[in-house]
């Protein structure tokens, strides 16, 4: 059930908007099937499956709404659901901040987004997977820890104002922790596709195990500002946090890092180093992501940051209207150009740094600056003269991307971490602020 | 019964569609009158056997189940007016059975009879296939069957019963407080959660549980449009095991803050309209403030602030499947090795006594059994600032060479798989009648610190940072106005063993945290940490002030 075709789906909403009596009316019909296995100590630990179809349904009498949702499609039941939301939405107050239905839309292609590999994993494909990354740990003897989760989804929409959408998608994440068993030394690694066929365990496995290996017997250096290369893995959640404040209501009501002193928002101004560019698009063929927003608003091309200025915000419809600003949703993953550079190349072009494998337990501080704390963890490295030197302790920062993307030093070659493509980043004078004990 | 085909609801104002910012529970939005209902706990006796008979007949040496209906509604406002209202309902039961030494879980919203039976009959298949690639076996701690008991959180009105108006009334109300006290923006909402559990366990338990939950708050916004500057001031409530009386605030519950502060704790019922006209008061005062000069300092740590130190520095550390290794991918290990126990070293100084409890009153961990079927208690984790335990489940009890769980298993609904999570973790308040004037008296260089901030910590739980939500200077035993800028730089044992004194009972309160992620696929939990106001010396504080653009 959880995969319904465009046809399937789109007569479902087309039977509940028959139903409607309402000023206005849309559905959305919604199914993800899939499943997840969880691995430590070199064990399965747990496993589970996911099938599910759900439909909601928003009722309007002018500026009055209604929202309902169901899980079985049978006439009675979807007859009774438009009955009961209808009732809900003539008793609401108005809503002050209303807008209308949009209309037809024009969406990109998505299909890329839906790979048929991915959505027809199996239980056993999972299992052989994890074994590969345990077997591998265990003739190492070293010890793993993984979660890999796949999906195959589609989302369907379709209002009274002829708004129609539909897209099938696939993902697929995994990740992997690999102890030392006396526990001095750690890696991880991590990635994300929509085509599992591009994914191997054991390869990943092994970037982390190299990692946990070399990562033994860490050497104490002094807290400070250092030039560090971060790995996409490291560098993702602080630029993700960033593109998630870009959000112009915040900006226009002063309490974002994009208001302006005295009123007003910072669109136009140039805010990163000349090289930093981000954008989003849903038709990029090593990202292709969500064609239409949780709204049904299309998401198309769009520069946010290009060459360090800030181009655009995103916001909701009635924002938008209000400050009479672009009508952008919010992006669902971004791209970050980049260079051409491994981050091979970039240990070899530095003279004194730190590689960063991953940042942890990142929290905002002062999102005025957008001030960040974390940790390092799970491999951080001293680099001299061109080569990895020695592991060193793991130090807490405390840094703001504003401030990172503005000492910039080098870009390397984008790849996909967490949904996004994030190249690995040279930054000078990146403030580590503590050391840390933990492994 | 079967329950799939019901049609859910909400109302008011845009739905959670439009609303991508706001958190959601999950579940089938639903009538609001919905939430009132309850199922016949003989009916869920019979869907229990039914599960626990397939599972037998199937292979399996031990099943249990757990029949739930979960239920949540939650109201967000801005300003003057209603965000989104929504009520959902989650129904549908877990069966995990042990089969040839391993476990194996399956789930199912169809409540039948036969879905039941089904969903086991797919538990006992997973934890056979399982078992062909495993090397261990499942050691579970044995437990002695309860008959058909029941227990409820002891509430005197359940939140569902009040009508929204009422509640959406309170939350404007309060929004109003705020803005005329001087607040540029204000967002406020109201959390309510109902857990209808029934457990039922091949060891002959029959568990019906009725666990409630609420937490009101808000966040007050002052902005200077000259200086481009704005500043947030969280409330001071607490998420509470409690109904719709927390919200009716009793003298008797409210507790004097430092005298200059105007600040007030609150314990068992809280007074919303006040907080929230301080809390604006405090957001202009937070735009103006000094900003902390770093360096060391002594610092006094109020229990709403405190709660989350002692959950992310000793709560974490010392759940045993951390200790072991299970989370190593995601949320990480514990310094707190058992080889380290076996040291003795001192986790904290003397006056440092740490209890876990899942059983007080008030508080967001009590339940009269756990997700398991093992009835709670309270334990001591630290005493006299030595690690003396952990906190463990069934099939962990074994492992450290104990005979039972310490019934701290937890899932967040019938369809994840049950685990252990953490208990209330608390402190024991001071021995000797000390209020908080008493020990901000004896700080020549100090600061105090109210509520939470931003709060990060290693993947061992060593090192970690911590902010606060409101921060006042202390200088020769007095409280001399606002700071800002302040966090403060700890290691988990050095902070612990710089612990100074202990306010005494009468400050004793709950702090909580209503959505503890753990485990992957990621599950929530609510917990509360009791504390008394605490003195630290010597504590590292930082300077988090920045110019950028």
């Amino acid at each position: 059930m959880a995969i319904l075709s465009k046809d399937e789906a789109q007569n479902i909403l087309k039977k509940v908007l028959s139903f409607s009596t309402a000023d206005e009316c849309e559905a959305t019909l919604s199914g993800q099937t899939g499943g997840n296995v969880r691995s430590a100590r070199n064990a399965i630990s747990t496993s589970g499956a996911v099938d599910n179809v759900q439909l909601s349904v928003e009722a309007r009498f002018g500026k009055r709404s209604g929202v309902a949702t169901c899980n079985e499609f049978d006439d009675a039941t979807l007859r009774r659901c438009v009955q009961r939301v209808e009732e809900i939405a003539r008793l609401a107050p108005e809503s002050p901040e209303y807008m209308p239905l949009l209309g037809p839309q024009q969406y990109l292609d998505g299909s890329k987004a839906f790979v048929q590999s991915t959505a027809n994993i199996t239980p056993d494909y999972r299992a052989q997977q994890t074994a590969a990354s345990l077997n591998l740990c265990e003739k190492r003897k070293l010890t793993s820890a993984g979660f890999l989760n796949d999906t195959a989804g589609f989302t369907a929409r379709r209002n009274s104002k002829g708004l129609e959408a539909y897209q099938p998608y696939t993902s697929l994440e995994y990740s992997v922790t690999v102890r030392t068993p006396d526990g001095t030394g750690s890696g991880y690694a991590v990635a994300d596709y929509n085509d599992a066929s591009k994914f191997d365990a054991g390869r990943l496995t092994q970037i982390a195990a190299d990692k946990a290996a070399g990562s033994v017997a860490a050497k104490a250096i002094e807290p400070g500002k250092y030039t560090v290369i971060l790995e996409p893995a490291a560098s993702v959640e602080l630029l993700s946090n960033m593109m998630e404040s870009m959000d112009a209501r915040a900006a226009g009501e002063g309490r974002s890092f994009l208001s302006k002193k005295g009123g007003g928002i910072k669109k136009g101004e140039k805010l990163f180093d000349e090289r930093v560019s981000i954008y989003s698009d849903p038709s990029s063929a090593d990202l292709p992501g969500r064609v239409f927003a949780g709204d049904g608003r299309p998401q198309k091309r769009v520069a946010w940051i290009e060459k360090g200025v800030v181009k655009n915000l995103y916001s909701s419809r009635f924002w938008a209207q209000k400050a009479g600003i672009p009508d952008l949703p919010a992006p669902g993953g971004w791209i970050m150009e980049g260079g051409t550079q491994s981050v091979q190349d970039m240990i070899k072009g530095t003279a004194k740094g730190i590689l960063v494998t991953r940042l942890w337990y990142i929290r905002a501080v002062d999102p005025q600056t957008l001030l960040y704390t974390g940790l390092t963890r799970d491999g951080t490295f001293y680099i001299e003269n061109g080569k990895i030197k020695h592991p060193v302790k793991n130090f807490r920062f405390n840094e703001s991307p504003i401030i990172m993307l503005n000492n910039l030093e080098a870009l390397g070659k984008p790849q996909r971490v967490d949904g996004n493509l994030v190249p690995p980043l040279k930054i000078r004078e990146f403030t580590f602020t503590s050391l840390s004990d933990a492994v | 019964m079967k329950r799939r085909d019901f049609v859910g609801l909400t109302s008011l104002a845009a739905g959670a569609l439009f609303l991508p910012g706001i958190p959601s529970f999950g579940g089938t939005l639903v009538d609001p009158e919905r939430l009132l209902e309850t199922v016949d706990p003989a009916l869920k006796k019979r869907l229990a056997d039914a599960a626990l008979n397939a599972a037998k007949s199937a292979g399996a040496t031990y099943a249990d189940v757990r029949i739930g209906r979960y239920l949540n509604q939650s109201i967000f406002t801005r300003e003057k007016q209603v965000q989104n209202i929504a009520s959902g309902e989650s129904y549908g039961a877990g069966v995990r059975v042990l089969a040839n030494g391993n476990w194996g879980f399956a789930a199912t919203n169809t409540v039948t009879e036969a879905g039941l039976a089904k969903a086991a009959q797919l538990a006992v298949a997973i934890a056979k296939a399982n078992a062909k690639v495993q090397k261990g076996q499942v050691n579970l701690a044995p437990q002695q069957g309860y008959g058909e008991v029941s227990w409820k959180t002891p509430i005197q009105q359940s939140a569902f019963e009040v009508p929204i108006a009422q509640k959406v009334e309170l939350l404007l109300a309060a929004n109003a407080k705020a803005l005329d006290n001087g607040a540029s923006f204000v967002n406020s909402s109201l959390f309510q959660i109902n857990e209808q559990k029934y457990f039922a366990s091949t060891d002959g338990s029959y568990i019906d549980q009725d666990v409630h939950r609420i937490w009101p708050t808000f966040g007050v916004t002052a902005v200077d449009r000259a200086s481009g500057k704005f500043r947030t001031r969280e409330a001071l409530s607490a998420p509470m095991g409690l109904g719709y009386e927390y919200l009716t605030p009793k003298a008797a519950d409210k507790i004097a803050g430092p005298a200059g502060t105007g600040l007030i704790g609150y314990k068992n019922s809280y007074d919303m309209l006040e907080d929230a006209a301080l809390a604006a008061q405090q957001a202009k005062g937070k735009l103006t403030a000094k900003s902390v000069t770093p360096g060391k300092y002594d610092i006094v740590l109020d229990p709403n602030h405190l709660g989350l130190t002692i959950h992310e520095s000793i709560g974490h550390a010392t759940e045993l499947d951390r200790v072991l290794g299970y989370e190593a991918n995601y949320a990480g290990t514990s310094f707190a090795t058992l080889e380290w126990k076996a040291k003795k070293q001192p986790y904290g100084s003397k006056l440092v006594n740490i209890f876990a409890d899942k059983t007080q009153p008030g508080s967001l961990g009590a339940v009269g059994y756990d997700d398991e079927g093992v009835k709670t208690k309270q334990w001591d984790i630290i005493k006299d600032g030595t690690l003396v335990d952990y906190q463990k489940i069934r099939d962990q009890a074994a492992i450290v060479g104990q005979e039972e769980s310490d019934g701290c298993c937890y899932a967040q609904s019938w369809q994840d798989v049950q685990f252990q999570r953490m208990a209330n973790i608390s402190l024991k308040p001071g021995q000797q009648k000390m209020s908080v004037d008493d020990m901000i008296k004896g700080v020549d260089k100090g600061i105090y610190i109210a509520g939470r901030g931003s709060y990060s910590i290693d993947q061992q739980r060593y090192n970690f940072q911590f902010g606060g939500t409101v921060f006042y200077a202390i200088e020769k035993g007095k409280i001399v106005g606002q700071l800002e800028d302040v966090a403060y730089q700890a290691n988990t044992q050095e902070f612990w063993n710089s612990c100074a004194a202990i306010c005494d009972e009468s400050d004793y309160r709950l702090f909580g945290s209503f959505f503890d992620g753990k485990g992957q696929p990621s599950q929530v939990s609510a917990v509360s940490h009791g504390s008394s106001t605490t003195r630290f010396n010597g504590v590292n504080i930082i300077n988090t002030a920045r110019k950028v653009g």
